[in-house]
């Protein structure tokens, strides 16, 4: 394999990896502070690009962006709030589930208000045919704003965490509920927050990587599984390991196509899951306990 | 004995649907009512798995599609290229289905909670990808033009019109076996080891119940189950098309079992007949996916029992 | 050491870098009811998990009636003859008390899946065998009444006197009791001591942890005292008492 035939892979599975990435941080950050698997969170990428294609028609690209990123945010709140946050300490598997019909709900939901059709974002830069050489490779603007995007975010999110009283209450929240609440923390306001800033985390990010790889009503299943693979392979709850474990699945995904018959690359974050499920369910990073 | 009040209960109903439909004339309707069946199938293995040993399984269509597949493959491409006798795609089938089963089961039933919920959800995709992927499932186009098989005593299972009384009957009686097993494992020593496994497992352990061994052969079984249904099925419709393998399809059978009553075989039968008939004459028209999703968001929020039965695996302990 | 029905030699256990059971060893003869006691932290809970199966001790070995169990599963650690009740009680809450106790005989009975799948043709007589069996233990430890009642609804008394027969149910030759008066008042704890000498009358042989003195002194006819994972005395109740180590670790040394 050439040197540009392996950065080429590089770069595709880099950018699809950091898609993955923000996924599987939603999925921590909503485990962490709520200890619920959100099977939905890839719906809220999808819901990202839908909203903001349709409102790009009649506003400019970055106000669109926004609002389909604010509104995507409020409707994992109602997520939150109305199927979730009365329920008196449900079991695990029975969460699983319902977040499952969830997703089921809004990619249904999605396909009665839009279509099943494929859309796309207009290119935040330049358009479809515009590359940029980098490093002897030709990319598309747009991979380097989904990556800016995605690096932003997690930037953010780790101040946030480590700088921010509210971010630090999170974390408190997720380490052991009654004590934070016993501190005063109120915990119930956290987890709608957590549950708003992974669903606009996923909006934005939907709709970074739209012009590239399109939006379809029905891209939310696949992407919630792979971004479940990154959590689980960077060690669910554990933010930024998740970040090296989405990297890691995209250029794996992308190598593949080397080996493997196109048709087969999705196979390969799926085995890298169950690889990870039977013989390391705490990650790469996690620790023993943190996975019973 | 009151135990098998439901087996006798269907055996009437399925009779007694029959006997009406004939003298409205709408045997059409037979069709997809034999098509239910062996949906009703899945779901009945399923319900074994999750009501009684306590697993969940988000891919069990994939084993329905294994068990479909194997034959469909064997009674076309196979056929043309050597010959055996027509019916031995059937358990060959039930054998692929159950080998795969054993396979995934020894590492995947060690998982517990949300992992193994994933773990059953990415083998149902794989199986699914791998379908689309090859050539010799036929990709998206699935595989047409599947032979119907003789059976013995002059049945043969095929979708041909005329034989439809025959072929409704021969799909319920499967159905009815089917009930009439997991009745007879569930009052069993068998089945009080899978309840007490349920219960709690260190203690079942404990009782000298080896658990690891019984969940996998539940697993096993409510895999057969499946196969079974696949592979009837197949010969039903000619043919099979990938679609049966997707997330939407187990996510289906889990929303029948729960909204059945994972403990209860009898109601998951019931609620999975008429659910999945209307589901097939189109009564929720472009819905019927979010008919689903709505159900199982609806019943794990409000009724996690089930209508009709009792589930503690989904109360609220770990 | 011949007639021992169960030996443990030379057993270490560490949990991180905790030394919990530090080569310890004793042996049980057939027939008696023997006590394990010690302080908190002692050590007890442990080697009684060790012994029940539910981990492999770090070294050492247990001989029980002339077989090697060190390191065996909990289900073929009852296969072998030996029963167990834990210290929170672990009744199957969504089964009735007969089915509870049915559970119990399970190794004593033998169909398995296919003769499960084909019905009570085929199972009819051993199941009858197994629940008339069960209702003779029920009987046996005063509760029949109780038969078709839900486990998860009986008082915590009645409880523990199910987890009783279910372990009972196996006709064990050994029996491993895991603080059975705990969580009872003095009159249960009575009921429960008459019951447990009923049973060594009965042949079987019963090896007992328990905090609660009265029980011990009462009914044991050995006693084995561990602290710090240490095994410090080994004897008759009244030798025990005697014993000047027992109390120090009891009551803490004089400094004097």
């Amino acid at each position: 394999m050439g040197a540009d035939q392996l950065l080429q892979y590089l770069l595709s599975g880099v950018t699809t990896g950091s898609v993955y990435a923000i996924v599987g941080i939603g999925f921590n950050i909503i485990y962490s502070s709520t200890g619920i698997i959100n099977f939905a969170q890839g719906e809220f990428l999808m819901l990202g690009g839908m909203i903001s294609v349709s409102l790009s028609h009649s506003m400019p690209l970055a106000a669109a962006i926004a609002i389909a990123v604010i509104v995507t945010g409020l409707v994992g709140v109602l997520l939150q709030l109305a199927f979730i946050s009365w329920l008196k300490n449900p079991a695990v598997l029975r969460m699983i589930i319902i977040t499952i019909g969830l997703s089921i709900l809004v990619r249904e939901a999605s396909l009665h208000i839009w279509d099943e059709k494929v859309r796309a974002l207009p290119f935040w830069s330049g358009n479809e045919t515009s590359s940029l050489a980098v490093l002897g490779a030709r990319i598309s603007p747009q991979v380097l704003w989904v990556l800016g995007v995605s690096a932003l975010m997690v930037g953010a999110l780790t101040l946030f965490f480590r700088h921010t009283l509210t971010g630090r209450a999170m974390r408190a929240c997720a380490s052991n509920a009654t004590a934070a609440r016993l501190c005063g923390i109120r915990t119930s306001s956290l987890v709608t927050l957590s549950f708003f800033i992974a669903a606009a985390m996923g909006a934005l990010a939907g709709c970074a990587v739209s012009p590239l790889t399109q939006t379809q009503y029905d891209m939310g299943t696949s992407l919630a599984v792979k971004g479940f693979t990154c959590a689980v392979l960077g060690g669910l709850g554990n933010v930024t390991a998740a970040v090296a474990a989405g990297l890691l699945v995209g250029v794996l995904e992308a190598a593949s196509i080397s080996v493997l018959p196109l048709a087969y690359k999705d196979v390969v974050a799926l085995a890298i899951m169950l690889a990870i499920l039977f013989f390391r369910p705490e990650g790469l990073f996690g620790s023993r306990a943190a996975s019973e | 004995m009151k135990r098998y009040a439901p087996v006798l209960l269907l055996a009437a109903v399925v009779v007694a649907v029959q006997l009406l439909l004939g003298a409205v004339k709408s045997e059409f309707l037979l069709t997809q009512l034999t098509m239910s069946a062996y949906y009703t199938l899945v779901a009945l293995g399923l319900c074994l798995l999750m009501g009684y040993a306590g697993q969940v399984s988000l891919g069990h269509a994939g084993f329905f599609a294994i068990g479909g597949y194997t034959t469909a493959v064997l009674s076309t491409a196979a056929a043309a290229a050597f010959s055996f006798a027509p019916w031995l795609s059937l358990p060959a089938a039930v054998a692929a289905t159950a080998v795969v089963a054993f396979v995934i089961g020894v590492p995947v039933l060690r998982l517990r909670g949300h992992y193994l919920a994933m773990a059953t959800l990415a083998f149902g995709f794989i199986v699914s990808r791998v379908i689309l992927g090859t050539a010799l499932f036929g990709q998206a186009d699935g595989i047409s033009d599947v032979p119907g098989i003789r059976l013995f005593a002059g049945l043969v299972l095929t979708g041909k019109r005329n034989l439809r009384v025959q072929n409704y009957y021969i799909a319920w009686t499967l159905v009815t076996v089917g009930l009439l097993f997991a009745v007879n494992l569930i009052g069993s020593r068998v089945g009080r080891a899978l309840r007490a496994i349920h219960g709690n497992e260190e203690a079942a352990a404990a009782m000298g119940i080896d658990v690891g061994r019984y969940k996998l052969a539940v697993f096993v079984l409510s895999a057969v189950y499946a196969g079974v249904g696949g592979a009837c099925l197949v010969h039903f419709n000619a043919g099979i098309g990938p679609g049966e393998a997707g997330v939407m399809k187990s996510v289906r059978y889990v929303a029948l079992v729960a909204a059945g009553g994972m403990g209860s075989p009898g109601g998951t039968v019931a609620v999975s007949a008429v659910l999945t008939f209307l589901s097939l004459r189109g009564a929720f028209g472009l819905y019927d996916d979010a008919v689903f999703g709505a159900l199982l968001v609806g019943i794990m929020l409000f009724a996690p029992d089930g209508l009709f039965g009792l589930v503690p695996a989904l109360r609220g302990r770990r | 050491m011949s007639g021992a029905l169960l030996e443990v030699q030379g057993l270490h256990h560490w949990f991180g870098g905790l030394h919990v059971i530090n080569d310890v060893s004793f042996a049980c003869r057939p027939g008696i009811v023997k006590g394990i006691i010690g302080p908190n932290g002692a050590g007890k809970t442990t080697l009684f998990n060790i012994v029940a199966g539910a981990f492999a001790p770090f070294s050492g070995w247990i001989t029980f009636d002339g077989r090697g169990l060190t390191g065996l599963p909990p289900h073929q650690v009852a296969a072998c003859g030996i029963s167990r009740t834990f210290q929170a009680t672990r009744l199957f809450p969504r089964m009735t008390v007969l089915e509870n106790v049915m559970v119990g005989m399970h190794a004593r009975a033998r169909h398995g899946f296919l003769a499960g799948l084909a019905g009570p043709l085929f199972t009819r007589r051993e199941e009858a065998r197994v629940r008339e069996a069960c209702r003779n233990v029920l009987d046996l430890l005063g509760i029949g009444d109780l038969a078709g009642r839900g486990a998860g609804d009986l008082p915590f008394g009645r409880q523990r006197v199910v987890e009783l027969a279910r372990a009972l149910a196996a006709q064990p030759k050994l029996l491993l009791l895991d603080e059975p008066a705990c969580g009872l008042n003095p009159r249960e704890t009575e009921e429960m001591s008459a019951l447990i000498s009923s049973i060594r009358a009965r042949g079987a042989t019963v090896l007992v942890v328990e905090h609660d003195m009265s029980l011990v002194m009462g009914i044991c006819d050995e006693v084995l005292v561990l602290s710090s994972g240490r095994r410090i005395a080994e004897g008759t109740p009244r030798e025990i008492q005697a014993n000047a180590e027992v109390v120090s670790v009891y009551l803490g040394a004089d400094d004097a």
